[in-house]
């Protein structure tokens, strides 16, 4: 059975249609992308997933239960994880800080045990800062581990986000742009680590990018959206050379008539 | 510059960094319980206000400080905790510190209950809100005369613990001990909060709703938290004011308080625990400053002496606005700045902490 399915899916905005009858499945341990020209509705597609907003018809189901219905808080816990395409994290506190919070649905402690900071508090509060340094060697972010998120470049924060995702240990990530902003030399280590994320650590990735390079190298399937609908869906290689993809990325007429 | 090397986790999770840090605050604890063996009733009392404005402080900079929650009603809670205690004393006869700590409690409760139907709303939104609320408990206060007094108000009862009489006219030293103890609990348990789970996910509400929802922090739970602790700790400070203040009635208790009581935490520095001692501190010793800055210039110009209306709330406003604009982060900002500097001297540079001066989005209207 698919991990996470999505079920002709239409969502308008007032008189904008930003999807039409999407459709699509990931299977568990896949890297899938949504690549798309800007506007093509993959970001809403992820905060459909992470139920920022409602869907006008269709489902989304993980492990065959449907997320309709579900509050924004309420998917994490189900073990999917994300990121932002502009980079959302809690600006004034540490690395490490952010990272913690990424462990909140793994959290036992109760409030009086907290308040008192018990040995239980305690021991669950090592676990996770175990957890945490995990997540720290794998991203090799030792460096800037005490840093303030406010004053890191843009390529760390990146991949601090990154590894607040993996800081939860979700069954799947959804990444939203992980490399763009980045370096040539930046983007590349993301490549790496996202392949790394499945292999190492079994997660499931779904990801929304506009670098082909990237896209090619480490996807298993790509599905291409425009103004809202799927215009493709297959291996990177079977997609680039499709004729309606070309069309919408490149402005090429290669129908077969021509 | 003093970098400790963590060798544990538990390095990382313990309340002081190292021994010489741990060394300073039992210090700094020590001179607390020692002062009533140093100064005299008067200035014990001044003290003893401070600890009890610090425990007001801290609950708002819970809301406020660390959960992004401005709130302008915190007079309100201050008068919940204060007449709550009165009443479980005086009418139910309950023993001081079995009604104190119910007294927070239910503050704590009504703060919960308050908090529900304002969940939505944000920044200045919230700030009317919660302003709102402070002028209601004033009028409440007026309205529930058989249990509140009305305009006459209550008399605090005495305290006796175990024996002891602990008032605050009979016995100034012992209240202020009792306080001090009451601040050194707090503090503790808001420490304990800040490092554990709870605490994080304040942080996370405050820099990013968002962010925080997708990380499985619930917005509506967490923000009730928030109310529920910060008005816990607010119906303590409550409590003991009462006491401090021996009769009180609904004039103690108006808005004027409430944004005392913001102003605090901003001139002591948002969103940090020592700035709500700094702030309690600043706002303790101001209005004796200001009583002696106009005796010595009475005294300069002559006889007939000056009083000029409004003084106080002017000097606060121009501390503030200076703050603001030169020190965002307060007294505590400037502090750590000031430390730094002499432990990096002579390599602090002047855009060292350029970066940082970023505005909490507590700070920013939405």
């Amino acid at each position: 059975m698919s991990l996470l399915d999505v079920r002709d899916i239409t969502i308008r905005f007032g008189g904008v249609t930003a999807l039409t009858n999407v459709s699509f499945s990931v299977e568990p341990g896949e890297i899938f992308a949504i690549v798309g020209p800007n506007g093509a509705g993959k970001s809403t597609l992820f905060n459909l997933i992470s139920r920022f907003c409602e869907p006008d018809s269709g489902d989304v189901r993980l492990d065959g239960a449907s997320l309709l219905g579900r509050r924004p808080a309420d998917i994490a816990p189900l073990g999917i994880a994300r990121t932002f395409q502009n980079i959302d994290l809690f600006e004034t506190s540490t690395v490490l800080q952010n990272l913690l919070i990424g462990r909140h649905t793994r959290r036992r402690a109760s409030f009086v045990s907290q308040a008192v900071f018990s040995p239980a508090a305690r021991r669950e509060e090592i676990a996770h800062r175990e957890a945490v340094e995990r997540v720290i060697d794998f991203l090799d972010l030792h460096a800037s581990r005490e840093q303030r998120i406010a004053g890191l470049p843009y390529g760390t924060r990146k991949v601090v986000e990154v590894g607040r995702a993996l800081a939860m240990e979700p069954q799947i990530v959804l990444l939203d742009e992980p490399a763009s902003g980045l370096s040539a030399e930046e983007s590349r280590d993301m490549q790496f680590w996202i392949s790394d994320i499945r292999a190492e650590l079994g997660i499931t990735i779904l990801m929304v990018e506009h670098d082909m390079g990237l896209v090619s190298a480490v996807s298993d399937r790509v599905l291409v959206l425009a103004e809202g609908r799927v215009i493709a869906l297959g291996s990177p290689a079977e997609v680039q050379s499709h004729p309606e993809v070309l069309h919408a990325f490149l402005g090429l007429d290669q129908s077969p008539a021509a | 510059m003093r970098v400790p090397f963590k060798t544990s986790y538990n390095h990382d999770i313990r309340l002081f960094a190292d021994g010489y840090q741990a060394s300073r605050y039992a210090a700094l604890v020590a001179l607390a319980v020692g002062l009533p063996f140093v100064l005299d009733d008067f200035l014990i009392g001044e003290v003893t206000g401070v600890l009890i404005w610090a425990v007001a402080g801290m609950g708002l900079m819970l809301l406020t400080g660390h959960a992004g929650q401005v709130s302008l009603g915190h007079a309100a809670f201050l008068a919940v905790g204060c007449y709550a205690h009165a009443i479980l004393m005086d009418r139910f006869g309950l023993p001081f510190l079995a009604s104190f700590a119910l007294a927070g409690v239910i503050t704590g409760i009504v703060g919960v209950l308050i908090a529900i139907p304002v969940f939505r709303l944000h920044g200045i939104y919230l700030a009317i809100a919660t302003l709102a609320l402070s002028m209601l408990v004033e009028d409440i206060i007026v309205l529930a005369e058989p249990w509140t007094g009305g305009v006459i108000g209550l008399t605090a009862p005495t305290i006796t613990i175990a024996g002891m009489d602990m008032d605050r006219f009979t016995s100034p030293d012992r209240f202020y001990w009792l306080c001090l103890a009451i601040v050194l609990l707090i503090t503790l348990g808001y420490r304990n909060i800040l490092r554990a789970p709870l605490g994080r996910a304040f942080l996370a509400i405050r820099d990013s709703e968002v962010s925080a929802q997708a990380m499985g922090v619930r917005l509506a739970w967490t923000k009730a938290a928030a109310f529920g602790l910060s008005c816990l700790i607010t119906g303590w400070a409550g409590a003991l004011l009462g006491h401090f203040f021996y009769t009180f009635n609904h004039e103690v208790f108006t808005v004027v308080v409430s944004i005392q009581l913001l102003l605090m935490i901003v001139i002591g520095g948002i969103g940090s625990l020592h700035g709500a001692f700094y702030g309690a501190l600043v706002v303790g010793v101001i209005p004796q400053a200001i009583n002696i800055g106009r005796d010595w210039i009475t005294e300069v110009i002559g006889s007939g002496g000056i009083a000029i209306p409004g003084l106080e709330t002017g000097v606060f406003g121009l501390i503030l606005v200076l703050f603001i604009l030169f020190e965002p982060q307060g007294v505590h900002g400037r502090i750590t700045k000031w430390r730094i500097y002499f432990e990096l001297f002579p390599f602090y540079r002047r855009d060292l902490f350029r970066r940082q001066r970023s505005y909490l989005k507590t700070e920013r209207v939405r």
